[in-house]
């Protein structure tokens, strides 16, 4: 079967305004494929640019330069009234079930709230109709239909803000940091509902995500992003049993494993902190962290270029 | 000189709300020996930060100790005033949060906040204080000490505040660090360096630490011993290997298998039905018999008991003692 390509972006860039006339490199020069039903995971640490990208992608923030393509239409070239199809194709579900839902509206209007935007249903009956079968869908009795959001827990708060984003049956989901602010019991739950839920609808996502562990349970496939740039994208299983960016291989190895004879005080930690986006360090943005940065590394930007099976940013990758 | 830097004995602690009372640490016995890393594990709302906020005397009304002993090196810190605590909260022990801005003062520079702790404490110059802290900073790993220390919190990214509270805890030289939640709000390379950064400085100095955490990752990495708690209870006790090789409560299984693991693909992740209870309508029998897979009637019926099931090693569960 061929991958058909969903979303494609080329060169694109982010960059806000900062004090002074500077400016913040929220997203420098990102080339990235989404294909049509997986999942691509968007990792990285606070501060990198990831969600700023999953929201630039999607079109609700305009971009710097460089384009988006969605399924072959150039996004960046439509007004605000030509997007609006396209809009509706892709949806975002948000990390804290707390405060992207309006605490004022019943958990009916809440999901019924775009399918009345966009004049789905022919009346208000249908509407309720629906609302119900999607409610169903993601878990959340009948009966709770004119509660209100504070009488759920975030782990049924987010289970309705995936109704929501499911509403008007999009292609692309961009879910940004979906589970990090619920306990590990009422995680799972939740990224099995969104992989069950990939299957019904056929569903294609754009998952960020800072922790590393659900990452590897959801991604087909993994970009790893370091202040603004992408280091290196590949399957999801490929780059966890052999990470090819030196930036990767440190944040793999970070994670605290839950099994007492793997402590090795010995293991390689990552140094410093990361610098900042307002004044990036030329050359490979990672080299003031990395220990094997050259004098290349120090001037010269490394493009995102094939080596193995995937794409990689590193100057050394092939000896290292 | 007692044994255990710190031993809870029977303690129970909760709020008493227009609603009634919230048990929200339940008949809790816990002990540290020195230079031990002892974690308490377990989900949003079980119990876990009362037990420290109890330890260091930090209740705030409606919270209150209603029964239990907690001992400090053979003292009695229970029955104290908040005046008699004074001297022996940051000297004898010290907490380190989640969110370092909670416990920073943000209008006055870190380094003068480290100071003025250790001036309450010790009978020192201002100058030899000054010259104390600077070594305390470059010692959690923080460079260019001198220049950090004029500077504000919010000047410092989480990494570095994280750093600064646990030199602004340390400072002391304290014999207990109750650490609650120290990394979850830190990306995974500086979780690292801070785990490395605690462990180390217990190494050295000998001081315990109470690490409280939801993650079964930084639990296995950094202690000596584990207490599970579920609803104001502990479920399960026993040093780290043995709880990591067989768990036997129900619950701490369910806790396990929800660790995602990094070298296999499988389809669904096995999670643990249903949400805790709430602590105002717990169930009459064991408080996980709703969500247990292996709850019978007797479980529903009876609350079962802290038993030893091994060498060190206890389980409150009527059917732990067979897995």
């Amino acid at each position: 079967m061929a991958e058909q390509i969903l979303l494609e972006a080329r060169g694109l860039v982010k960059e806000f305004p900062a004090k002074g006339r500077r400016k913040v490199h929220a997203v420098s020069d990102v080339d990235l494929t989404i294909r049509a039903g997986e999942t691509l995971a968007l990792v990285g640490e606070s501060g990198c640019g990831k969600s700023t990208l999953g929201r630039t992608l999607i079109g609700l923030i305009p971009p710097t330069a460089g384009t988006v393509t969605f399924q072959g239409v150039d996004l960046t070239a439509l007004s605000q009234r030509e997007l609006a199809p396209y809009r509706r194709q892709m949806q975002l579900i948000f990390q804290d079930p707390y405060a992207s839902l309006d605490p004022r509206m019943t958990v009916r209007d809440i999901v019924a709230e775009p399918l009345v935007t966009y004049g789905v249903c022919p009346d208000r009956a249908a509407t309720t109709q629906r609302v119900r079968e999607l409610l169903d869908a993601v878990g959340i009795p009948e009966e709770f239909l004119y509660r209100y959001p504070h009488q759920f827990s975030g782990g049924q708060r987010q289970r309705i803000g995936i109704a929501r984003a499911i509403a008007l049956r999009p292609r692309l989901i961009v879910c940004d940091e979906p589970v990090s602010a619920l306990d590990v019991s009422v995680q799972s739950q939740i990224l099995n509902l969104l992989k069950d839920l990939q299957e019904r609808f056929a569903l294609t996502y754009l998952f960020i995500s800072h922790d590393l562990s659900v990452v590897r349970f959801m991604a087909d496939r993994v970009a790893v992003m370091f202040l603004g740039r992408l280091c290196e994208i590949g399957g999801g299983a490929d780059v966890y049993a052999h990470p090819l960016h030196p930036y990767t291989r440190f944040l793999l190895e970070a994670i605290p494993r839950a099994d007492p004879r793997l402590r090795d005080d010995s293991r390689a930690i990552l140094q410093g902190e990361i610098p900042s986006p307002i004044d990036p360090p030329a050359g490979c943005r990672f080299h003031t962290r990395c220990p094997y940065a050259t004098d290349r590394c120090r001037t010269e930007t490394p493009a995102l270029r094939p080596l193995e099976d995937r794409l990689v940013a590193c100057h050394r990758a092939e000896e290292l | 000189m007692d044994e255990y830097t710190l031993k809870i004995e029977h303690l129970s602690s909760g709020f008493f709300t227009e609603r009634g009372y919230v048990p929200a640490v339940d008949d809790v016995s816990l002990t540290i020996g020195k230079g031990q890393v002892v974690g308490v594990v377990g989900e949003s709302g079980c119990g876990k930060s009362m037990i420290a906020r109890s330890v260091m005397g930090l209740l705030k009304y409606p919270g209150r100790i209603t029964g239990g002993s907690i001992a400090l090196a053979g003292r009695e810190l229970t029955g104290l005033t908040d005046r008699q605590l004074q001297p022996i909260r940051g000297r004898d022990m010290a907490m380190i949060f989640q969110e370092p801005m909670t416990s920073l003062n943000p209008v006055v520079p870190v380094g003068r906040q480290m100071r003025e702790a250790l001036l309450l404490h010790e009978d020192m110059s201002r100058a030899a204080a000054r010259e104390e802290v600077i070594r305390m900073l470059s010692h959690v790993g923080i460079s260019e000490p001198e220049k950090r220390y004029n500077a504000y919190p919010h000047e410092l990214s989480g990494g570095l505040r994280q750093r600064v509270m646990i030199a602004m805890a340390m400072i002391c030289k304290p014999k207990l660090l109750i650490a609650d939640e120290p990394t979850t709000a830190l990306d995974v390379t500086i979780e690292a360096q801070i785990l490395r950064l605690i462990r180390d400085l217990s190494r050295e100095t000998g001081m315990s630490v109470l690490l409280i955490s939801h993650n079964l990752g930084v639990i296995a990495q950094m202690c000596d011993k584990v207490y599970v708690m579920y609803a104001g209870r502990i479920v399960e006790q026993a040093d780290a290997l043995t709880l990591f090789d067989r768990c036997a409560h129900p619950y701490t299984r369910g806790l396990m298998d929800s660790v995602i693991r990094l070298d296999a693909s499988p389809r669904r992740l096995p999670a643990i039905g249903g949400v805790v209870p709430n602590l105002l309508r717990l169930p009459a029998g064991c408080a996980f018999a709703p969500r247990c897979p292996h709850a019978g009637e007797k479980c529903r019926a009876e609350r079962p008991e802290l038993d030893q099931i091994g060498p060190g090693h206890w389980c409150r569960c009527f059917e732990g003692r067979r897995s």
